[in-house]
């Protein structure tokens, strides 16, 4: 597709901000969430975690719990499938230990019982053996000589000899000459910097219930970002075809990433599968921390060189990631996403997915992304401010643009970071005058977005309105979205459209509703699917004309010929179509299935004013605004929700949100009363500006949003801070006793 | 587990005397649900007290003082003007606890009672030199707030004891009471330091003071040495920094996953500042 094709004026739904179709249903209860599904004979589920960061299962004895009353089933790894390997076979030994426990709450059984209560007690009643493992949960001492090795040989080819066996996999990438682009700098400052793991924090713990009965035919509703991956994962690890477990997605309070995989999915159905029943499992919000996937840790060295001029000459990154007990950190999103805002002559990237004894991390919003950023953008602050330049400036005269040969490999089509920028730059915010303790930072942030298999279906009802089925979970408002470019190609209104999220039997396969993909890929598929409808009803038009089907153009929702030639005939309404398709050729529908390749990258600039209280180090956010490109928002409204969040939780994760674990390897603060995501009143009013260059590869120059929002606050929030602290911050969170013992040492206290 | 909802204090206490294994007493329930739920504590016996006659009122006394039932909410206490104009200090530190919903549900009693060295309303009670009433096996006494706390989760009450009522003084002229804690948010968190100051005022010169500090050590700490810092001056420079050396030479905190020892001592100083500046402005205040 070329910019020629993409609509970007005359939009008569789109870039409007209606309620979203299911905002009812939400403010009254009626939405119907994971755990709000009830089966006939429904078991509950509960699992047995182990206590230990590291431990050889000796021996699970369950005959106390079988014993106990109402238990109806108990399941351990032997109760599922054995011959799986590669991604398969890490998920089945996250999902339920083998023969160790690789992390605290890690899960080695569970019982299916009538009440919750009776599964809860009977799983205290199992009895599990360990013998007790040297543990590792810190990156950097994974990585060192002597530490406990989490499991010999799964490292891959990609990691050269001599590191540790728990560096798993390696990553290099880059162009140019580093070393000679050092040598160019007028300045070079290289800085070592550390972030903790954090939790997406969504609201609603992962819940599911499922039945898989002796025929071999299972059900599975669950809250997840993916029924097709739930569908395509448990099927696997049940030893089962694919096609015979139709999952349905709930709705979803919050998945930020963390619900592209399973966790309790599995178990549910194994339980099932020995009793014969409905089983439903609902985490803890502690099983939820401990349990299921929070962030990498991370250690970086980030060394660049400038000019006198704020020319960047190189820039070297290595990028350390623990990523649980599993090969699975996102190093390389981590490495390639580091330097991409930045026109490079020389630039080099390095990253190592580290193991350690903590739970399998899980995406969360652009994954990677954010720790590099921190980094990165903390030293061009560092470097601006020895050279005394400014920092949208500088950052200006680097910035990456259309025929940029990226950090990453590709060269960039249309992309819009100059235009954050010079909007930053433009805003009020930015030459607002600061008080005394406040400091502003800056930072640019920047994620690839994705495409993936795309499916969706556009039915008209004889009344002239339409149903779209889409297959991605509504996780930001995209029925509205979605709704509202059906309503721009049919010519009907907004509310005459309504939005279904199907089960897996329903429609094609459809990929997780991640890499800010929804708006994007299942946008683009609707926008055809409504196209191939509007086709079908101009040929339904040209046949009671008796004219050619080429002949005729939709209009306002209406055939029309589609000129002098064509013939002289009364525009003929969607309704009035609809109402004789049952003898005009039956029904009439709209479908398209696809994997779009063209997902815009995205690129963001915040600012931040930051206050630090120099008697405790308590840092208050005192202003904040967005600036990001969204190619084209569809729903406003719903575009500056995900600029807003991804700030608030940026926040949050800068400030004070961390996993603590013990010297005993166990996880510290599994409650949100000591995991401190900000509450309400921590957070300024968040000021958006949505800047739009138009993506090449959507029919609207859709870019994806939710990601790229999460990219730039903790950077921005660390220089600002670094600014009204007087000291560099380069250790996450900045949590009041690390921000004052910064300002202490700095004073030489 | 057995549920009980006694009538009368001497039922209560007869039942938790005749008690075996762990016993809770159920005032609002934002401790002991909790704990339940989380699987901390499964009690056996669980006496429900809210539905003893009098547990819900605020009463003041002939002489001045107060007296706060067991089961009065911390959202009663805030919409109490007159016990909220004698003891804002004790009526904010309880209102800090929670959310609004908790508030509705949450006692002082049970601040108190669930033995946290972190609870915000015990350094404002010690500071304040409240006391409780206790009934059980030894009869009805009273006894200071401060001597209820023993270690963290454990109070000072026998098998048997339980609190009726909590007591305030009679607000003297020229005084005033204030209490701050710190926490990395801005609410609906714990204390990683929380300090009570109150003091009496004479002709802007302090003449009484008591100074507590919560969430520094095993249980609420009243630091003798920090109110003779300020006792007869006008919490001037120097004052308040003989004030903040003695809190934090008081402490003796844990370093844990909410604060270092470190942060714990010097911020219980700079909370003890903050504090007594408050709490004096109000005693000015009041003495004009």
């Amino acid at each position: 597709m070329s910019l020629d094709d993409v609509k970007t004026s005359g939009f008569k739904y789109v870039g409007t901000s209606p309620d979203r179709p299911d905002g009812v249903d939400k403010v009254t209860g009626r939405a119907k969430f994971g755990a709000d599904a009830y089966a006939a004979g429904m078991l509950h589920g509960a699992i047995v975690r182990s206590p230990h960061a590291h431990a050889r299962i000796i021996s699970i004895d369950t005959t106390k719990a079988a014993a106990a009353e109402g238990v109806k089933a108990i399941v351990t790894r032997a109760d599922f499938h054995t011959d799986l390997s590669g991604e398969n076979w890490n998920i089945m030994e996250n999902v339920m230990a083998g023969d160790t426990a690789l992390y605290d709450g890690h899960a080695v059984a569970a019982i299916a019982a009538t009440s919750v209560l009776a599964a809860r007690d009977a799983a205290k009643l199992v009895e599990v053996t360990y013998e007790i493992l040297p543990h590792v949960t810190d990156v950097d001492e994974a990585m060192a000589q002597g530490a406990p090795i989490i499991r010999a040989g799964a490292a891959d080819n990609s990691v050269p000899d001599g590191l540790h066996p728990n560096v798993v996999r390696y990553h290099e990438s880059g162009h140019g000459d580093v070393d000679a682009g050092f040598a160019e700098a007028d300045l070079v400052i290289e800085d070592h910097f550390r972030t903790e793991a954090t939790h997406q924090g969504y609201i609603e713990p992962h819940a599911c219930l499922g039945t898989l009965g002796g025929d071999g035919k299972g059900e599975m509703w669950c809250t997840t970002q993916g029924h097709w991956n739930v569908q395509k994962i448990c099927s696997a690890l049940l030893g089962m075809e694919t096609s015979q477990l139709r999952v349905t997605a709930s709705e979803i309070g919050g998945g930020f990433g963390g619900k592209t995989t399973v966790f309790i999915e599995p178990v549910a159905l194994a339980l099932s599968r020995i009793a014969n029943r409905p089983v439903k499992i609902v985490m803890s919000r502690s099983e939820v921390f401990r349990a299921s996937g929070p962030t990498s840790s991370t250690s970086m060295d980030v060394k660049i060189g400038m000019k006198k001029d704020g020319t960047i000459t190189a820039a070297k990154g290595v990028f350390r990631l623990q990523g649980g007990a599993f090969p699975s950190a996102p190093m390389e999103f981590t490495a390639m996403c580091a330097f991409a805002p930045y026109n490079l002559s020389n630039v080099k990237q390095i990253g190592y997915d580290v193991m350690a004894n903590r739970p399998k991390q899980a995406a969360y919003r652009a994954p990677g992304s954010p720790m590099a950023a921190f980094a990165v953008e903390s030293v061009i602050d560092e470097l601006c401010k020895e050279l005394g330049l400014d920092p949208i400036d500088t950052r200006l005269k680097n910035a990456s643009h259309e025929g940029t040969k990226a950090s990453y490999g590709p060269t960039f089509q249309r992309i819009g970071l100059v235009e954050t920028l010079e909007a930053a730059k433009a805003h009020p915010h930015y030459s607002a005058p600061l008080k005394p303790g406040q400091g502003r930072g800056i930072s640019c942030g920047f994620w690839f977005n994705f495409g993936g298999e795309t499916s969706v279906s556009l039915a008209l009802s004889m009344d002239g309105s339409a149903q779209i089925v889409v297959g991605t979970p509504d996780i930001g408002g995209s029925r509205a979205s979605m709704a509202l470019m059906a309503a721009e190609e049919l010519g009907i209104p907004y509310e005459n459209i309504r939005c279904t999220i199907a089960d897996t039997a329903s429609l094609g396969y459809n990929e997780v509703s991640h890499g800010s993909r929804v708006t994007y890929a299942s946008g683009l598929a609707t926008i055809k699917a409504a196209r191939d409808a509007v086709k079908k009803l101009c040929g339904r038009a040209a046949a009671k004309w008796g004219i050619d089907p080429e002949a005729v153009d939709w209009v306002d929702g209406c055939a029309v010929p589609s000129g002098p030639n064509a013939g002289d005939f009364d525009p003929m309404p969607i309704a009035e179509i609809c109402k004789r398709m049952g003898s005009t050729g039956g029904p009439i529908v709209g479908h398209f299935e696809a994997s779009p390749e063209g997902a815009g990258v995205s690129f963001a600039t915040h600012i931040v004013d930051a206050e630090v209280d120099p008697e405790t180090g308590k840092t208050s956010i005192v202003r904040y605004t967005v600036v990001q490109d969204a190619g084209k928002a569809i729903h406003p409204a719903y575009v500056e929700g995900q600029y807003q969040g991804g700030a608030a939780q940026g926040i949050g994760w800068a400030l004070n949100e961390e996993y603590i674990y013990g010297k005993d390897g166990r996880l510290q603060n599994d409650v949100f009363l000591d995991y401190r995501i900000p509450v309400a009143s921590d957070l300024p009013m968040i000021d958006t500006v949505i800047v739009e260059v138009p993506n090449p590869g959507h029919p609207y120059g859709v870019r994806g949003v939710g990601e790229t929002s999460i990219v730039p606050p903790m950077a921005a929030i660390a220089n600002a801070v670094s600014q009204a602290a007087g000291v560099r911050m380069t250790e996450l969170p900045m949590s009041p006793p690390r921000v004052l013992k910064a300002m202490d040492d700095a004073k030489g206290g | 587990m057995h549920y009980h909802t006694p009538a009368s204090f001497d039922e209560a206490a007869a039942l938790a005397a005749s008690a075996t294994g762990i016993t809770r007493f159920l005032a609002g329930g934002t401790d002991v649900l909790v704990q339940l739920r989380a699987d901390i504590v499964t009690p056996d016996t669980l006496i429900d007290i809210k539905h003893i006659a009098g547990v819900h009122d605020i009463i003041q006394m002939p002489n001045g003082g107060w007296q706060i039932g067991i089961a009065v909410t911390g959202a009663e206490m805030t919409e109490h003007p007159a016990l909220a104009a004698a003891w804002p200090g004790v009526v904010e530190a309880m209102d800090l606890v929670g959310s609004t919903q908790i508030q509705g549900r949450a006692t002082l009693t049970g601040n108190l009672c669930n033995g946290s060295p972190a609870a915000d309303s015990v350094p404002a009670m010690v500071a304040a030199d409240a006391s409780v009433s206790v009934c059980g096996p030894k009869g009805a006494h009273k006894v200071a707030v401060l001597d209820i706390p023993t270690a963290p989760g454990r109070t000072s009450l026998a098998k048997g004891e339980m609190v009726t009522a909590i007591n305030l003084p009679a607000r003297e002229p020229g005084g005033g009471d204030a209490y701050l804690r710190f926490i990395p948010r801005t609410e609906m968190d714990i204390a990683v330091v929380g300090c009570g100051v109150n003091l009496r005022v004479d002709g802007g010169k302090i003449t009484h003071a008591r100074v507590s500090l919560g969430a520094v050590a095993p249980t609420v700490l009243l630091v003798g040495e920090a109110a003779d810092a300020i006792i007869g001056s006008t919490l001037d420079d120097a004052a308040l920094d003989r004030l903040a050396a003695a809190a934090s030479a008081a402490c003796n905190p844990i370093d844990d996953k909410r604060g270092t020892i470190e942060f714990r001592i010097h911020v219980a100083g700079v909370l003890a500042r903050r504090t007594a500046k408050i709490a004096y402005d109000r005693a000015i205040a009041a003495g004009e």
